[in-house]
Parts: structure tokens; C-alpha cells; sequence
């Protein structure tokens, strides 16, 4: 593992600078429970490491429009602690928290797990499903995409060189609303998503569901949005028959692959299990939430 | 648990271990610790492919690299003689251990050590490494067994022709070995059989996953002289194999055993100590060289995967009349599975009159198995443990009661050697049947699952110095690196013979050149027959006291005893002297004829068996597949529990591991022979919440051999897991699971009738 320069830098504008300024590969150090191992196993390399935890906004998790705004150096044990958070989009920070060890949470970023671009990144299937954005700066100044935009396949991201990723944008919640995110591991703990879904609903006060929201990862090259499942949940309460098109909806979706993680035949069973079963948490919880 | 226990002072008690401290603090000093002035680091060029050919190893731009001290390949070593030593099924063959510490003209698996430099520092060495240019003629390669056998497949050794068989085949095949054992006539027997279950099973490999990856520092002066440190189940062990694959008089080495952070049977053999003192021996500086996990699982022995077929028939009534079994074991890359202890302890536990088992070595283009855990049982008792299973539910007979009607007992004769001796195999049954555990009812989707299983249990060389120290205390030095606790077992023995308290007694484990040869730490021998030194030696203590409080009255020593601690004039001359303790006697030595050291040296026979019953509950998740543990119960007969902690952590450590064997556990290579899962985020060991509270149940049924009735206990509790979670999925899903790991997707693909 070598990097010739590290830097950490306190504020966004001179990270910019020093992305921009790098020369030969440089490399945006979050919480490092990726880059660091990869580096160390010969993967990734990089001449110059800017590490972005010093930069003090970017640790923040602030209300926002209704919403949140999530800086990108917070770490997973740091959103679990906010309660706030917690309420309005359990979905989301059950993802990010269930990501590693106690002491990888500890280190571990959304930002890290969505640019990493690993398929079975736990921390992506319940942002997109919620809809969230985030602010992208780099030596053009900055803009803002959904999260869906960033990764585009396995280990790849669309930031251009000298962008990385600064916040995250959760949209504000209509009431009775929630979500959830499931995975399917062989163990109970530190493994890596056979599959994972999120699912986000929004239910009107009798408890029929308006707007539905699924998205499945590690069963494809990105995380894979099943708008048929979500359209077979809209207008029922849930029922034993839009649960059933909601399964068949996830597995019909699914392009996986066969990987020493699992096969093509069981993940897409599994994809409908997790459907189901996200779907019944996202509804209860949303049931309870004013 | 026996009622007619005599009552001690020490031993069953639950001290502090005497390790401990320096082990929970950190202090303690495990292989990689070890760092000298002056040291070089080590790195091994490793093989990238499953099979090839070396046409050519180019060194000469890493010898030319600055900062590079050695560069070795197989070329430095000697060729050793292609011939078997050793007894029976622990033989061996160190032209093969010799090649698989270092390739000669082929590689025989991803990983194989094909050369290794010493350089001043680990970066050097690692751009030491990129500099050897091998030239490789990559040829076919087989990965598993059954597909070794296949006329056609790729040979890994040439000219290697079948061992064991009447008439030896005129063709080499990849088949090292054959074997059979045979008692009275199975066709027959099955004949009578109202019931018959006839199946296949298949194991995979799997790793011992010991926490401590392989390490040593070895040092050697002007003189000749190489001291190596490193952990390892023997370092009397380590220093037979540094000398016959280095070519070096035992005199000329001395192995410093470090504290060992787990083995299972993985450390009984060394990896990179020959090359550390080659490389220590042309440089005459210390080198160290450390594993990585990735290397660990890429070169290190696992133990092997198998391909069995099992045949058994019984009378309506439960008596088993026959049963039959092939075993074909993956040895890996050179010849060497444990398939003959397969062959013994597949049926070992059940009186059958009619046992016919034979079984194949099959090399295989991976790491060479290395022993884990009653090496062999828990493979063959996955296959036979579960046709039981089958057999009992066929027969109407709870499966416990099937195992009651056909236990072994006392004198029971055996298909493979000698009669039984004591076993208690009947009392691990019928205390589970006692168990609250036995009678939870059980919801939806759960099952219950039971098995049993067998092992040897091991006895041999071991000696033991005793020392009485002037102030009262004693050292004791054994030669049986400490994998479990032992040295807490021997200083309660100690203790017990020598009547003071057990903190009294300080244990170390010496270096080879502090006490004579002791076998190594393996075939949960340590307990019984190092125990057995160190109470012997401990005896040989109190006789010297004895001897000295004699002088001291000028008595006879036959008219002094010792009974707590203290020498007594006994006989005619009781109550005529005061008491003397122990630490008067050793006050006074000088005068009584100096140093008071209690010795033994013994070969320890007949050990006794062991042999254990096992019940798990088991939830299975009917949409996904994954299994849960929810609750586990190992019954087993300990003899004696000298440290009862140490007994149970052996109990539920075995059970832990063979509950990751039969869940998720495998090895996952590509169609290059390449692993893919060389670390333990993809190498599924079971992680603490995969796992309940293990209950245990020690029955006491003392070894009659042993003064304290020590019967070995490390080995037999991962022999039945695998059978008994097999059994138990059954019990909640009505399939039958006939291959490992039984993985989330296989149970889906079992319940949807896919497989
Ligand atoms: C033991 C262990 C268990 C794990 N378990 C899981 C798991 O269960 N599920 C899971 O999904 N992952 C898991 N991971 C992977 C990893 O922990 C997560 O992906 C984590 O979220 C990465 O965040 P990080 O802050 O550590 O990222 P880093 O390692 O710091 O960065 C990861 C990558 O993203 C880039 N990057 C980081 N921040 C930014 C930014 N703001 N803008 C642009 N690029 C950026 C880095 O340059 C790097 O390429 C595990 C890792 C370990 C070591």
C-alpha cells in the first residue's frame, strides 16, 4: 500500500483545490473501510489521498426544506444516534447501519458505500428508493443529481475527476409515511448482501397506499428500481394479491449472476422474499407514523 | 456426575488459568511478536496457478536488487528419499512435506511456495518478489476427488501408483492410497436386514480458521547454531522437520515455542520455518516471515472434502445387522487425507457384527490437507450419522433409542483393533434423554436433530520436570505448547499431587532443549499423557521429600507418608516427629543432598476413547432457506474433568466449528483452480451471533490408565454437529440435506424439490 501524499484539509473549497491540483491519482478518504483495504490488497492505488473527515459541515446532519441534509463525512453510528433521522426514514439508516461491525460503523459513510459502487452496497437501495439527491462539487463549482446517478457499475462512478460528493438530500416526508431495508445474508452479521431491498411508502389516513417506492441491490450491475412492484402496491392496503405481484414484480426484475455470493436461481426467489417482507415493515411503520 | 468421586482438593476446581493475564492483556507473546536486531524480512513467491510446470526460475534481478540478502528456491534444499515412515494412518513421506514447503519441478496448487527472499526490509522484499521471473508450462488441473479418479484426469504425480491394494495397478492415477476394514460378512448380514438405508453424502473442505496466521523468526550464529521462535503444536515437531527438510543435526537447532493463537491440528505442521532457517543459515541474520490470512487459506491445510456412500440395514426390532461404507477423502496436493480415520470411526460408536468400509486418498490440485479435529470423524459421521437418522425415522425408533440398542459398551469388539475398553458412550445418551432441553416443544418450521460420534484419542511421548522451589513453591516444565488450557490442568494436577495450593505452582511449556522429546499437541493427548508425566514427576517430587524428611529424622523413607503437603513419620514412628512441610523440606535442601526436581518420561498407553451425543433445535426460514441455530446441547464422556471450564470450552468450541461446517463453510475456486474466497468475509466461519448459548453435560467416566482418570476431550465434540444440524433441517422440513455446507440456497432448492 502506497500513497505518496496525504492531505485533510478543513474546508470544501480547499479540498477542491487539492483534487484539482493532484497530480497522478488522487482519492477521497471517507471513513477509508473501503479504500484502505483495497489499497492494502493491491486494487486501488493513489498518489495523493485528501481526506475530507476535517472539513466540519461535512460531518453535520442538519434539517433542511422539511427534510435532511446529510453531510457526507458522517458516520453510521452518528446517524443512528439522531433520533430525528431515525423517525423519518428508519429505512435508510437501517441500510447504512447495517454495514459492518460496531466498529466499522464507526468510520463507515454513505458516501463511501454509493461512490465505492459495489452492487450489494447496503447503504444505496433505501436512498434511492426515498428519492434522495445529492450535491456533487468539483473544479466547475457544484451540482446537484440523484443518487441514482453516481454509480455505474461495478467499482465504476460518474464523478469527473476533481468532484466528489459532499452532501445527501432526503426530501421531506408527506405523513404516514416510511420504509425499510432488508438483506439476505448466510450469517447474521459482517457479510455481504446476497440481495437487499428497500422499499418507501406513502399511505393516505385509511391506510391505502398512494405512493410506493422499491429498489433491489447485488442483483445487478447497480442498484435496480422495480417500478411494477411499486405500481402493484399503489391503491391496496397491502393485500395477500399486491403482495404477491410485488414478489414477482422484484424477481422478474432481478439480472443477477451467479458469484461466489450466490446463484442467479436463488437471488431472484430471494428478490421477492425481500420485496414482501421489506414491504410489510415500510407499511406498518407508516401505519404509525401522524 | 459419578457418585464415588473421592474427594480433591484441585482438581475439578476452575482457577485462574495461569496464561491468562498476559493473554487478556496482551502481553502474551504469540509468532509475529517475535523481532531482533539486525532481522531480515521474509516473503514467499507464491504459485498463480493450480497446475503447471516450472521450465525456469529466473533470481538473478532479485539478487542484484539492493537490500536483498537471499533469494532461495527449491534448488536449496536437499531431495529427500520418496519413502513412507510412521505407523499406520499417521504415516508420512518427507519427500512430499518437503516438496509442499517448496516446489521442486511442478506446482501443485494456487499458492504453492515456489520461492522466497530475505531482504532488509518488507518493501524490498516485496519488489524482490515482482523481480523472479518463473517460467511456467500451466497444465490441466482437478479440483475435485471424484473427478481425480476419472481415468482421463490430469495426474499430479506422474508416476504415482495406488498404495494399499493386494494387487497393485500397473497404471498411475491420482488414487495414493486404498484401504479396507472388514469384520464378519456384510452380504450376509443385510440379508437379515428388515430395513435397509442406502445414500450418498459430500463433505467440502474446510479451514481450521485459527485466529493466529503462521509466523517464525528463525536466528543462526557464527557457529551453526539456529534458534527458531513460532507457534506451532510442537516445536519438537518443527524441529524434526526443519532438520530433515533443511538436512541439519536436531543438535544444531532449538525451537522456542511462542504462545499459540489456535491450531485445531492446522499447526501441527510447519510451513515457513524450513525456508526462515535456510534463509537465516545463508545470511547468518535472523529472518521473519508472517502469513497473511489470504495466504493462510491459500497454502495452509484444510482438512478434506469427501465423497462417501453408506449402507445400513437393521432387524425391525433397531438392532443394526450390517453396514457398509466407501469413503473417497481429497488429500490435496500430495498424498495424506485422513481417510483411514474415516474408515475407523465412521461406525466405531455402534456394536455391528457385519462392518465392511474402504476408502480412496485422492490428490487434488489444492493445498495439501492438514489435520483439523479428530481428523477424518466428522466427515465420516456427517454420512453415517445421518443414514442413521434415516434408519430411525424408517424404523418408527426416536433416534436416541436406535443409538442406545446398538451402543458400544465395555469389551465390545471393534471392525478395526483391540476390544473397547472403558467407554461411556451409553451414559452421553442417556443424559440427553434427561435434559430439560430434550422435552422444549417445538413451533413451526423447527426441528430437533441428534447424533453421535467417536474418536481415538491419543496417548505417546511426553516427559516432565517437577522442580520444588526453596520457598515452597513449584515450577513445573512440560513440552506441549498450550493450546486449550493445559497448563492450568497441569498445574492442578501438580497441586494435587503435591498437596499445596494450585498458585503455588507455576507451569511452563519448555523449548526443545530444556526436556526430551515430547510427541506434539494433537489427538487431545496433552490432558492424558503429559498429565500423566507431570503426575508422575510430581510423584518422583514427594518421594525425594520423603527421602529427605527420612534423613533429617534418620528414618527409614518407607516410614514417611505425604498427605497434604506434609511429610509424616509413619508406622512405628507416627506422632514421633513434628510434621515437615514442603517448603521446610526444600529450606533445608543443601544440607539434605541439594536440588529437589521431580522427573518423568513416559510413552502413555491406552487412552480411552471418546465419545459424544449431540441434540440441536434448528429453525428453518422455509422462504429463504437460512438456518438458525436455536439451541444446542453436547453430552460427552470427559473421564475427568481436571479443569471442568477448559472441558466445556472444548465442548462448545468443537460444536461451533462444526456448526460453521455444516451451515457455510466451503472453499470456492474459479475454472482456473483459483480460491475465490481467501478471507474470512467470503469463508463463512460462524460469527457470535450465529450461535446460541452451547449447554453442555460432562459425564465423568474415569480412564482407568490415567492416575486421575484423564480421558482426552479437545477432538469429539465436532464430530457430530454437522449429522445432528443434517438431522435436525430434516425434522423441520421433512428433506434430507446430503451435502455441505447446507447453505441458504441449497435448503431453498431442497424445500422447492430443485435438488
Ligand atoms: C469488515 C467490513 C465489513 C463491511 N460490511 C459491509 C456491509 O455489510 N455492507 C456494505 O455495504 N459494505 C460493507 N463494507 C464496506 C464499507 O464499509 C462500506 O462501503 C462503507 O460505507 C464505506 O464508507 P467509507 O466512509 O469507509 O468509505 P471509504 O473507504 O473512505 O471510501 C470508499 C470509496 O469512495 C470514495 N469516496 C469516499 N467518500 C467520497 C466522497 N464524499 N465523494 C466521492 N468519493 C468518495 C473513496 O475514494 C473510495 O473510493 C464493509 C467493510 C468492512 C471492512
Amino acid at each position: 500500500m502506497k500513497a505518496q501524499q496525504y492531505e485533510a484539509p478543513d474546508s470544501i473549497d480547499k479540498a477542491v483545490a487539492l483534487l484539482a491540483a493532484a497530480k497522478g491519482q488522487a482519492r477521497v478518504l471517507a471513513g477509508g473501510t473501503d479504500l484502505l483495504i483495497q489499497m492494502r490488497v493491491g486494487r486501488l492505488s493513489a498518489d495523493t489521498i485528501v481526506d475530507i473527515k476535517c472539513i466540519a459541515e461535512l460531518r453535520k446532519i442538519s434539517r433542511e426544506d422539511g427534510g435532511f441534509k446529510i453531510g457526507a463525512a458522517v458516520s453510521g453510528a452518528e446517524a443512528d444516534e439522531h433520533a430525528e433521522l431515525v423517525a423519518h426514514w428508519p429505512g435508510v439508516v437501517e441500510g447504512w447501519e447495517l454495514i459492518g461491525s460496531t466498529q466499522i460503523q464507526g468510520r463507515a459513510t454513505l458516501a463511501g458505500n454509493l461512490c465505492n459502487a459495489s452492487p450489494a452496497a447496503d447503504g444505496v437501495p433505501a436512498l434511492i428508493a426515498a428519492g434522495a439527491q445529492v450535491t456533487i462539487v468539483g473544479p466547475n463549482g457544484s451540482r446537484k443529481v440523484p443518487v441514482e446517478a453516481i454509480p455505474t457499475g461495478p467499482g465504476r462512478n460518474s464523478l469527473a475527476k476533481g468532484e466528489f460528493v459532499t452532501y445527501f438530500h432526503l426530501p421531506k416526508r408527506p405523513p404516514h409515511s416510511s420504509d425499510a431495508y432488508l438483506r439476505l445474508i448466510p450469517r447474521t452479521e459482517m457479510d455481504i448482501a446476497v440481495v437487499g431491498c428497500a422499499v418507501n411508502l406513502t399511505l393516505d389516513a385509511g391506510g391505502t397506499c398512494t405512493a410506493a417506492s422499491v429498489a433491489l441491490g447485488a442483483v445487478a450491475p447497480t442498484v435496480v428500481k422495480v417500478p411494477d412492484g411499486a405500481k402493484a402496491l399503489i391503491g391496496t392496503k397491502l393485500d395477500a394479491a399486491a403482495l404477491d405481484k410485488l414478489a414477482a414484480a422484484a424477481s422478474a426484475a432481478c439480472k443477477p449472476i451467479d458469484d461466489k455470493r450466490g446463484t442467479v436461481v436463488y437471488r431472484t426467489k430471494i428478490a421477492g422474499v425481500l420485496a414482501r417482507r421489506a414491504a410489510l415493515i415500510a407499511y406498518e411503520r407508516a401505519r404509525k407514523r401522524a | 456426575m459419578t457418585a464415588e468421586r473421592k474427594e480433591f482438593r484441585w482438581i475439578g476446581k476452575r482457577p485462574v488459568r495461569p496464561d491468562g493475564v498476559d493473554k487478556v492483556t496482551g502481553r502474551a507473546q504469540f509468532s509475529a511478536d517475535f523481532n531482533m536486531p539486525g532481522q531480515l524480512i521474509g516473503k514467499v513467491l507464491r504459485s498463480p496457478h493450480a497446475h503447471a510446470r516450472i521450465k525456469s526460475i529466473d533470481t538473478s534481478k532479485a539478487k542484484a536488487l539492493a537490500g536483498v540478502k537471499a533469494v532461495i528456491t527449491g534448488a536449496d534444499f536437499p531431495s529427500l528419499p520418496d519413502e513412507w515412515v510412521g505407523a499406520g494412518r499417521v504415516e508420512g513421506n518427507f519427500k512430499y512435506f518437503s516438496e509442499n514447503i517448496i516446489a521442486r519441478d511442478k506446482v501443485l496448487y494456487e499458492g504453492h511456495t515456489v520461492a522466497a527472499v530475505a531482504a532488509v526490509s518488507a518493501a524490498i522484499a516485496e519488489e524482490a518478489l515482482s523481480l523472479i521471473k518463473v517460467d511456467y508450462e500451466v497444465l490441466p488441473h482437478v479440483i475435485d476427488p471424484v473427478e481425480a479418479m476419472a481415468p482421463d484426469a490430469p495426474l499430479l504425480h506422474e508416476k504415482m501408483i495406488t498404495r494399499g491394494m493386494k494387487t497393485p495397478p500397473t497404471k498411475p492415477s491420482n488414487v495414493a492410497k486404498w484401504a479396507e476394514f472388514l469384520m464378519g460378512d456384510p452380504v450376509e448380514g443385510f440379508k437379515k436386514a428388515d430395513v435397509i438405508v442406502e445414500r450418498s453424502y459430500t463433505t467440502k473442505a474446510v479451514h481450521q480458521g485459527y485466529i493466529e496466521p503462521h509466523a517464525v523468526a528463525a536466528s543462526t550464529s557464527a557457529d551453526g547454531q539456529t534458534v527458531v521462535w513460532c507457534s506451532s503444536q510442537g516445536q519438537y515437531q518443527v524441529r524434526t522437520w526443519v532438520s530433515k527438510i533443511v538436512g541439519l543435526p536436531l543438535s544444531s537447532i532449538r525451537v522456542i515455542p511462542a504462545e499459540i493463537g489456535g491450531g485445531f491440528g492446522g499447526k501441527l505442521i510447519p510451513y515457513l520455518e524450513p525456508l526462515a532457517v535456510r534463509m537465516s543459515r545463508l545470511t547468518n541474520r535472523p529472518v521473519k516471515i508472517t502469513m497473511s490470512r489470504e495466504d493462510v487459506f491459500r497454502a495452509t491445510g484444510p482438512t478434506s472434502g469427501a465423497a462417501m456412500k453408506i449402507k445400513v440395514g437393521a432387524t425391525k426390532d433397531g438392532k443394526i445387522v450390517a453396514a457398509e461404507g466407501e469413503f473417497i477423502f481429497q488429500a490435496g496436493a500430495y498424498p495424506g487425507s485422513p481417510f483411514m480415520n474415516g474408515l475407523m470411526c465412521s461406525f466405531a460408536p455402534y456394536a455391528i457384527p457385519n462392518v465392511r468400509t474402504w476408502g480412496y486418498d485422492v490428490v487434488t490440485n489444492r493445498p495439501k490437507a492438514a489435520a483439523y479435529r479428530a481428523p477424518g470423524s466428522p466427515i465420516a459421521a456427517y454420512a453415517v450419522e445421518s443414514a442413521l437418522d434415516e434408519l430411525a425415522k424408517k424404523l418408527n425408533i426416536h433416534p436416541v433409542d436406535l443409538r442406545l440398542k446398538n451402543a458400544i459398551v465395555e469389551g465390545t469388539p471393534s471392525y478395526f483393533g483391540p476390544k473397547f475398553g472403558s467407554v461411556g458412550f451409553v451414559e452421553t445418551l442417556e443424559a440427553l434423554k434427561k435434559h430439560p432441553n430434550y422435552n422444549i416443544p417445538l413451533g413451526p418450521n423447527q426441528g430437533r436433530g441428534f447424533a453421535s460420534g467417536f474418536w481415538f484419542n491419543g496417548g505417546g511421548e511426553s516427559c516432565a520436570t517437577v522442580n520444588i522451589n526453596d520457598d515452597g513453591t513449584a515450577s513445573v516444565i512440560e513440552g506441549n505448547p498450550d493450546i486449550g488450557g493445559s497448563r492450568a490442568s497441569m498445574a492442578i494436577m501438580a497441586a494435587e499431587v503435591l498437596g499445596i495450593d494450585y498458585d503455588k505452582v507455576r507451569p511452563i511449556v519448555g523449548d526443545t532443549a530444556s526436556l526430551g522429546f515430547n510427541h506434539v499437541t494433537g489427538g487431545s493427548r496433552v490432558t492424558f499423557a503429559t498429565g500423566m508425566a507431570v503426575v508422575r514427576a510430581a510423584e518422583d517430587a514427594v518421594r525425594e521429600m520423603k527421602e529427605r524428611a527420612a534423613m533429617l529424622w534418620d528414618i527409614s523413607p518407607d516410614a514417611v507418608t505425604w498427605e497434604d503437603g506434609f511429610a509424616r513419620p509413619a508406622g512405628d514412628n507416627a506422632g514421633k516427629h513434628e510434621p515437615l512441610s514442603l517448603k521446610q523440606i526444600a529450606g533445608q535442601a543443601a544440607k539434605t543432598g541439594g536440588p529437589i526436581c521431580g522427573h518423568a518420561s513416559l510413552n502413555a498407553q491406552a487412552p480411552g476413547p471418546g465419545l459424544g451425543s449431540h441434540m440441536v433445535d434448528v429453525e428453518v426460514d422455509p422462504e429463504t432457506g437460512h438456518v438458525k441455530i436455536l439451541r444446542y446441547t453436547a453430552s460427552q464422556d470427559v473421564g475427568r474433568a481436571i479443569h471442568p471450564s477448559y472441558v466445556e470450552g472444548q465442548m462448545q468450541g468443537g460444536v461451533a466449528q462444526g456448526i460453521g461446517w455444516a451451515l457455510n463453510e466451503e472453499y470456492i475456486y474459479d475454472k482456473n483452480g483459483r480460491l475465490e474466497n481467501p478471507g474470512f468475509l467470503d469463508y463463512r466461519m460462524p460469527v457470535c451471533s450465529d450461535l446460541p448459548f452451547i449447554d453442555t453435560i460432562m459425564i465423568e467416566k474415569p480412564v482407568p490408565s490415567h492416575p486421575f482418570g484423564v480421558r482426552g476431550v479437545g477432538e469429539v465434540p465436532i464430530v457430530p454437529p454437522m449429522a445432528a444440524v443434517a438431522n435436525a433441517i430434516h425434522s423441520a422440513i421433512g428433506k434430507r440435506l446430503t451435502s455441505l455446507p447446507m447453505s441458504p440456497p441449497k435448503v431453498r432448492a431442497a424445500i422447492d424439490g430443485d435438488a
